[in-house]
């Protein structure tokens, strides 16, 4: 290797643990939001922590929190709107608005409800909270951006249980039969729905091929892996003429033990006990 | 302001409002980039096949999937376009409600619903097909604004008026044929009966079909010696409280009449103001609590008394026994 590729190498490793390291804070910070609220959806914040950072902090998302209604913006809605303490604090981090509002989470009169909303939260795209409305927004905003010849982006994270709304579907095929590669479906494939499992709950495997049928481009990957999200996310369309479909395979939980993988997690609360060792875990004192 | 009864528009010829609506649909696109379509297979009942040939970049197909539609709707908003997202009513209402409530109204999408073929228009089709639930329905979700105009020059205006107005708003597109009873002068005000008749003895307050109804009434019960002010609510939602008040302290009772059910709509609105501010004797005319049988609209209508001779009996009886 040569010097200038190794200080690249250098830099891009600099760069993944630096990334690593903010997508912990968002999840501490969520873990914080929840343990203050009393309420919340700590497992779900956890598995979408990377694919947050690395879109909003890496950098990868054409966003300005100097003039967030900016017209030719990329475009992130979360669809799995119950995610909502992991995007406020990934906004938060970006500049929409001073991390000190995340500790008014969930209180009375707080702009941060228990699921987003663009009217009072600097940065949110699209109002959601019950399951399946993201798609079909995501779909009409790529629409958008082609009839006004534009070049935004249009990125939805959806939840994998989430998929079992029909919408999705008549959105999916609305997204083929318009070829609209502006748009990206990103899949937080955590694998654990409310109730359970999902594949306990409703069988949502072959998903990539269900995507696939439905004309879109599919990569599977790794959704915790900083690199594997950096070099997907800088490589978009996946197919020229398709919509793109990343499904992120995640943990739920992911990045503190006691709350990986466990169902009941979905809308577990930490203790103070707990938060204290999801910091120790997370390799940060506290997130604010 | 009286206005109509007298213009030369305002003869008995009849009109099917959705050619009104096609008309201005089109002039605006032409007009404004801005303006787009969002049909659900049904571009003859929309009367979208010639939008889609004169605009095809501004013109989306979802197919038949209603709650992507009404998303798809927010999104094109949300990119800076304004789209008139068309269909059937029974079908844009009921089954996209939860989008019509998250992505456009909670949102404050810019975005037009245009219901088209309301009521009991579909009438042998059955009660799947009728749509006279929306206006109870769409009245109570909070940042909606809903329009029920009466006639092809309202429709036009009421069109007009959409695209300068910024938020979502619900637009009843009537098939069964009307006469007009606005003059061509007309000018429409968000939030403003149009009294088309001045009376003291009694008010009826109609919309949409109902408003020719509620003007041929008016003119049968002078026979009778009846005074009847005629005021067309066509704006639902936000309500024209003070017309509703006037009416409630100047004349000695209320009918009022829409091609809707009669719980939750017009009259349900009307009944809220005048109940809690000034109780007045008030009779409401709809469909009543139950689906309807089968037959052509013209029937259904009469079946349910929602006709001229209906509302002319039922402004008798309520003098008779309130007044």
């Amino acid at each position: 290797m040569d010097e200038l590729a190794l200080e690249e190498s250098a830099s891009a490793e600099a760069r993944w643990k630096s990334l690593k390291h903010k997508a912990n804070w968002i999840r501490l910070s969520s873990m914080t939001m929840n343990h203050h609220a009393g309420l919340g959806h700590t497992g779900g914040d956890l598995s979408s922590a990377d694919i947050l950072a690395v879109l909003f902090l890496g950098e990868l998302l054409k966003i300005d929190p100097a003039q967030p209604g900016w017209p030719q913006r990329d475009r992130f809605i979360l669809s799995k709107g119950h995610g909502a303490a992991a995007y406020y604090s990934a906004l938060a981090a970006r500049g929409f608005f001073p991390t000190a509002q995340l500790k008014t989470y969930m209180d009375p009169l707080s702009m941060l409800n228990g699921h987003p909303d663009r009217n009072k939260v600097s940065g949110v795209e699209a109002n959601t909270g019950p399951l399946g409305h993201g798609l079909p927004v995501a779909v009409g905003a790529a629409l958008a951006a082609r009839m006004r010849k534009e070049s935004w982006r249009v990125f939805v994270l959806t939840g994998d249980g989430e998929l079992q709304e029909g919408s999705n579907w008549e959105a999916a095929m609305t997204a083929q039969h318009y070829r609209l590669d502006n748009l990206t479906v990103i899949v937080d494939r955590n694998r654990i729905q409310q109730g359970d499992f999902t594949e306990n709950t409703i069988r949502m495997e072959p998903l990539a091929e269900r995507f696939r049928a439905f004309g879109f481009a599919v990569e599977e990957i790794d959704g915790h892996s900083i690199p594997e999200l950096l070099d997907r996310f800088t490589h978009l369309p996946i197919e020229v003429g398709k919509p793109s479909c990343v499904i992120a395979r995640t943990i739920k939980g992911k990045g503190v033990s006691f709350a990986e993988n466990q169902p009941a997690w979905h809308h577990g609360v930490p203790s103070k006990e707990q938060l204290a060792a999801a910091a120790v875990e997370l390799g940060m004192d506290a997130a604010w | 302001m009286v206005s109509g009864a007298s213009s030369p528009a305002a003869g008995r010829q009849l009109f099917d409002c959705r050619d009104a609506y096609m008309n201005e649909l089109e002039a605006m696109a032409a007009a404004d980039p801005r303006v787009c379509a969002v049909a659900n297979d049904s571009l003859s009942s929309a009367k979208l096949k010639n939008f889609k040939a004169r605009f095809p970049d501004r013109f989306v197909n979802v197919g038949i999937a209603e709650q992507n539609m009404v998303g798809v709707g927010a999104g094109l908003a949300s990119g800076g376009m304004v789209p008139y997202v068309c269909g059937a009513a029974c079908f844009l209402t009921a089954r996209a409600m939860e989008q019509v409530k998250v992505d456009l109204a909670y949102t404050r999408a810019n975005v037009k619903l245009c219901a088209m073929s309301p009521g009991m228009a579909y009438g042998q089709l059955g009660p799947t097909h009728h749509s006279i639930e929306d206006l109870a329905w769409m009245r109570v979700i909070p940042n909606l604004t809903v329009l029920v105009p009466a006639d092809p020059v309202e429709t036009a205006a009421v069109m007009r008026y959409s695209l300068e107005h910024e938020g979502p708003m619900f637009l009843r597109i009537a098939r069964v044929p009307v006469r007009c009873v606005h003059g061509d002068d007309y000018k429409f005000r968000l939030g403003k009966a149009v009294q088309l008749r001045e009376g003291s003895d009694v008010t009826l307050i109609a919309n949409g079909l109902m408003v020719g109804c509620a003007l041929d009434a008016a003119q049968a019960l002078e026979a009778h010696g009846v005074s009847a002010r005629v005021l067309n609510m066509s704006t639902v939602k936000p309500l024209d409280r003070e017309a509703i008040l006037n009416a409630a302290r100047t004349t000695r009772g209320i009918v009022t009449a829409e091609e809707a059910l009669a719980a939750g709509g017009l009259g349900g609105a009307v009944a809220e103001v005048v109940a809690q501010e000034h109780p007045t004797p008030l009779r409401i005319l709809g469909v009543p609590d139950v689906f309807a049988p089968t037959g052509t609209a013209q029937f259904l209508l009469e079946h349910f008394g929602l006709t001229a001779a209906g509302i002319e009996r039922t402004a008798l009886d309520l003098l008779k026994y309130e007044g």
